[in-house]
């Protein structure tokens, strides 16, 4: 196997790892604002209901869950999943799984703001909603970027998990060509994680970039 | 009509009754000066008067208006309408300013004026530009709050609570925050505002202030009123001994 054909594979392999990455985000992020107003519900029912959950969520092992949610539907309710659930399956792990470290970087957030915002807006007669929207959420989104950053890098990495299920991302890629008849050996692990760190560095520059945009304030 | 009229208010944290039986009316254009030392109510009170703690009982009323009413020994709330109608009737100007931070000076201004009382941009736009000339900010509009020194930023503060026309103005120590020097600025826009017979009820540390601006003087102690009246009366020729006795801690100080 040549150099080329190996970064070419290793190349095709990235490209659903950005997707596991990239469509995370989009669930997770908002997903974890979700989990956080469970979490605050007056109604004890799904505060207690969302505490199990964010307590699995950060207490068992990522690529244990994502095998839970891979094999579960077949093996605990004898559902047929779609053909694209291998895919799918390590879209929902990791979108859940993040949705409960993101939930509880929000509380952290929003419970760092002090409460005299609260008290200004609720005297000046904005409603509950507008509050906030307009108030505590943009407040809260500057205060925890250096969090959702480290948890941004962590995913990078994680999305290699998704291997355990068989989704040809760029670690299983790795895998399968260091074991190749006429493999370059260890090298593709070595080239697989310059790319990780390569895309983790541009990663860290546009959230340095984001943190920017936002100190326009203190 | 009174502006704000309280009635036989109580408040207890747990155990701890923080006011015992306060009453008080403001009318309108009166200027009400609210003194004592720590830990006697008077923050408390402040509170109480603008919704943002509950009276365990009492009676409040805005404009003739109930906002609360004693019923069986517990202060019993108005509807949440009616309550939102009444928050429009005052201000309140904070110790620590509150400002949002993320707004421009402008924005603190304007975004109340326009989500809650629907004005449009221009109509807030111009009413900020003209409190803020008034307040001698004109030029620190863009700014945001955290490039303004405490004083300013406090004026800003009462700025962005008279943009939305209250008929009366709570104060809560404005100056507490503040040095000397910043004091003194705040004080003198607080002085314009009652040349012009804006209704104002202020918590202050400042008596020689009080003294100066108010028509109306609360002396309060282990949350009760231990006397009150005109400032001559409250500062020259104090009736209680705990008056006098507060005020010479004061003067010596």
């Amino acid at each position: 196997m040549t150099i080329q054909t190996m970064v070419t594979l290793l190349c095709e392999g990235f490209l659903t790892t950005l997707a596991i990455f990239m469509l995370t985000l989009v669930g997770s992020l908002p997903l974890g604002l979700l989990v956080y107003f469970g979490k605050k519900s007056r109604f004890a029912p799904l505060r207690w209901v969302v505490n199990v959950y964010i307590s699995i969520m950060r207490g068992t092992p990522l690529i244990l869950q994502l095998m839970v949610v891979y094999f579960g539907p077949n093996l605990l309710f004898g559902l047929t999943p779609p053909s694209n659930w291998r895919f799918l399956a390590v879209i929902v792990g990791f979108i859940i799984n993040y949705a409960a470290y993101f939930a509880e970087i929000y509380r952290g957030g929003i419970e760092s703001i002090p409460v005299g915002q609260y008290e200004a807006a609720e005297v000046l007669g904005y409603t509950k909603s507008q509050t906030f929207v307009k108030i505590i959420l943009p407040q809260m989104v500057k205060r925890v970027m250096p969090s959702v950053t480290n948890e941004v890098i962590t995913l990078v990495k994680d999305t290699s998990l998704a291997y355990v299920i068989g989704v040809v991302e760029m670690f299983t890629r790795a895998k399968q060509i260091a074991v190749a008849p006429d493999s370059p050996g260890m090298l593709a692990f070595v080239v697989a994680g310059v790319i990780y760190y390569v895309f983790n560095f541009i990663v860290t520059v546009i959230m340095d970039q984001v943190e920017k945009k936002l100190s326009y304030y203190q | 009509m009174s502006v704000l009229t309280m009635k036989n208010v109580k408040k207890s944290f747990g155990d701890v009754e923080v006011l015992r039986d306060i009453s008080l009316t403001v009318e309108h254009g009166q200027v009400l000066a609210i003194i004592g030392p720590s830990g006697s109510g008077k923050s408390t009170l402040l509170r109480c008067a603008t919704l943002l703690t509950e009276m365990t009982d009492g009676s409040l009323y805005y404009l003739d208006q109930p906002a609360a009413e004693s019923r069986d020994g517990k202060a019993l709330y108005a509807g949440k309408e009616q309550l939102k109608k009444l928050r429009s009737v005052f201000g309140l100007v904070f110790q620590n300013f509150n400002l949002f931070p993320h707004y421009s000076v402008l924005k603190n201004l304007t975004d109340a004026q326009i989500s809650v009382l629907g004005r449009s941009k221009d109509q807030a736009e111009e009413k900020a530009h003209a409190l803020l000339k008034k307040m001698g900010l004109d030029d620190k509009a863009d700014a945001y709050p955290f490039q303004l020194s405490g004083g300013q930023q406090q004026r800003v503060a009462i700025a962005r609570a008279l943009a939305m026309d209250p008929q009366i103005l709570f104060f809560d120590e404005p100056t507490s925050a503040l040095d000397p020097e910043l004091t003194g600025e705040v004080l003198k826009i607080i002085r314009e505002l009652a040349h012009e017979d804006m209704t104002m009820v202020i918590v202050t540390h400042e008596m020689a202030f009080a003294r100066d601006v108010a028509e109306h003087v609360v002396f309060m102690d282990g949350g009760v009123i231990v006397e009150q009246g005109p400032p001559e009366q409250v500062f020259g020729n104090p009736q209680q001994a705990r008056t006098r006795q507060f005020l010479q801690r004061y003067s010596q100080a």
